[in-house]
């Protein structure tokens, strides 16, 4: 390495780099750069003593402001809990049906409700919910198991055909592909159609009416209107589940349909289950 | 032509001396090396063994055989790179999913899944949250049940049959790297992963290795697809653990 030596052109040190000639400037970092560096560095070394940062031999030192994101979160639950207590208290004891009378307890339920309906019901019965095939329309005023604000909450509480809850709804379709033939479901298919005044094949009316009778009658009664203590649907309206076209409808009747709703009841609180209650049943459906 | 400046003194400092490590190669690896390694030995050795990071908690058991091959069918399809199964301890997520993560729910977890990105929701507590039914609607198609997801199609998952070949090598590779999978479980592996989805079999023996896990027909349809093991694996995601008992130390 030469000896470093001054450049008249920049009127500044060199290095004593040389490499083939070609020297090396000796320009120092500029002061302010420096001093924010030793700053940070400063300025880490105090954040480590205030939060919890170094590892020790069994736990990792704490720091004196005592942080943690747990006690932090809590707090923060809780917070907002003790805010909306005194309104999430009265609703959860609430005789539902006198809900609609308490203006400012009803406004808060049906907001309260919206967020739990995004958040856990729109996946199935969609976002604004319209529901898909399979997955029942909470806006018309056809229910399976009931449209008063009491029978929503308890559909919401226990669910339906699940396993997780005792009390959940439940009644199951026997599926008739295993008690009929094919030109029995055919008739069947072609009777239910015309319940609902659907195009229909006439000329197999009078068997499908029989077997309806035979079959069918004890879930959605003699005239097809179904039973709401069972959630046979009613089979006379224009509203289809899962679709009314031959192909759905043989498929429903020869395999039956198992429709199955979580219980909510172990993840929503008796005040959400109650607000998600309000929200659907002032959707336009509700009875 | 003279400077008008008089040349200042040159002064040699500490930092001259780091020229020794720019002249010499594998001196400046080994240095390099070193102070690299600060960077691991005091952010990631002490997590493997201070006691606050990992909590003992009641509940958690490795993946059965059906849920360990529906785990490895959400890694194949990169269901990671949209969903995270890390809910952190935050307000919002906390009343969004539900109790927030906990290191121990992914201790048997080789990768772990806990994800960069959300383009879809979090799904560390997806289990129960939905009917299989709609498990299956909704990898299928997952418009026709939610229009607005932008989510890929896997209907073909219904159609893929497994027969658990291989089940039992990847349960040991898995007790290689640590999980703690017992002679016996390994003995049963590719029974249990078949009658985990059989509505007709005898699931006590499953149940007694693998409390908790869910049993029955998960796709509706004849034998075990990797739909199966796909929708068995979402539905035990985050339910092991029992939050109506634990309380979590808030200082770790």
């Amino acid at each position: 390495m030469d000896e470093p030596r001054y450049d008249e052109a920049t009127k500044t040190y060199t290095t004593g780099h040389s490499y083939d000639g070609i020297e090396e400037l000796n320009t120092p970092l500029p002061r302010w750069w420096l001093w924010s560096l030793y700053a940070t560095i400063v300025w880490a070394v105090i954040y480590s003593i205030a939060y919890p940062a170094w590892p020790l031999v069994s736990t990792a030192t704490a720091g004196f402001l005592g942080y943690s994101t747990r006690a932090e979160v809590a707090a923060e639950i809780a917070r907002v809990e003790e805010a909306n207590s005194e309104l999430n208290t009265q609703l959860a004891a609430i005789e539902l049906t006198t809900l609609k009378d308490n203006e400012t307890l009803h406004q808060f339920a049906v907001s309260a409700g919206a967020s739990v309906f995004a958040n856990n019901c729109s996946q199935c019965h969609g976002s604004g919910a319209a529901g898909a095939v399979g997955y029942p329309n909470l806006l018309d005023d056809d229910w399976l198991w009931g449209g008063d604000i009491e029978a929503i909450a308890l559909t919401v509480r226990h669910g339906i055909r699940n396993e997780q809850d005792e009390d959940a709804r439940y009644s199951e379709m026997p599926a008739f592909g295993e008690q009929l033939e094919k030109d029995e479901i055919a008739a069947l298919v072609a009777y239910v159609q015309s319940l609902s005044g659907l195009d229909h094949d006439t000329a197999l009316i009078e068997q499908g009416a029989e077997l309806f009778a035979d079959n069918c009658t004890a879930c959605h009664g003699d005239e097809g209107m179904g039973d709401r203590d069972q959630g046979a649907p009613n089979l006379t309206d224009s509203v289809w589940l899962y679709g009314s076209s031959d192909e759905v409808l043989t498929e429903t009747i020869a395999n039956s349909r198992f429709g199955v709703m979580p219980p909510w009841s172990p993840r929503l609180s008796d005040a959400q289950v109650n607000a998600v209650a309000a929200y659907v049943h002032q959707k336009g459906g509700g009875e | 032509m003279t400077s008008e400046k008089t040349e200042p003194k040159k002064r040699r400092t500490f930092l001259d001396r780091h020229g020794a490590l720019e002249r010499n190669g594998t001196l400046l690896l080994v240095a390099s090396l070193l102070v690299v390694s600060v960077g691991g030995i005091v952010e990631i050795a002490p997590l493997f063994y201070l006691e606050n990071t990992i909590e003992d908690v009641e509940g958690m058991r490795p993946y059965s055989p059906l849920e360990l091959a529906g785990r490895d069918i959400y890694v194949r399809e990169g269901c990671y790179v949209c969903h995270s199964q890390m809910i952190r301890p935050m307000r919002d997520e906390v009343e969004r999913y539900g109790h927030y993560s906990l290191a121990a729910e992914s201790q048997y977890d080789h990768p772990f899944q806990w994800g960069s990105k959300r383009t879809g929701p979090d799904v560390a507590r997806v289990g129960g949250r939905y009917s299989d039914e709609w498990h299956v609607d909704h990898l299928s198609d997952p418009q026709s049940v939610v229009p607005e997801s932008v989510m890929p199609k896997y209907a073909f998952l219904k159609d893929v049959m497994l027969d658990g070949k291989y089940i039992q090598a990847t349960l040991k590779t898995h007790r290689f790297v640590g999980v703690p999978y017992t002679d016996e479980m390994i003995e049963t592996a590719q029974a249990d992963f078949m009658a985990q989805a059989d509505p007709d079999a005898d699931w006590d023996g499953l149940l007694e290795r693998y409390p908790g896990a869910q049993t029955r027909n998960f796709d509706n349809a004849s034998g075990v697809s990797e739909m199966d093991a796909l929708v068995s694996y979402l539905q035990m995601l985050g339910t092991l653990v029992d939050f109506s008992t634990f309380t979590p130390d808030a200082s770790r």
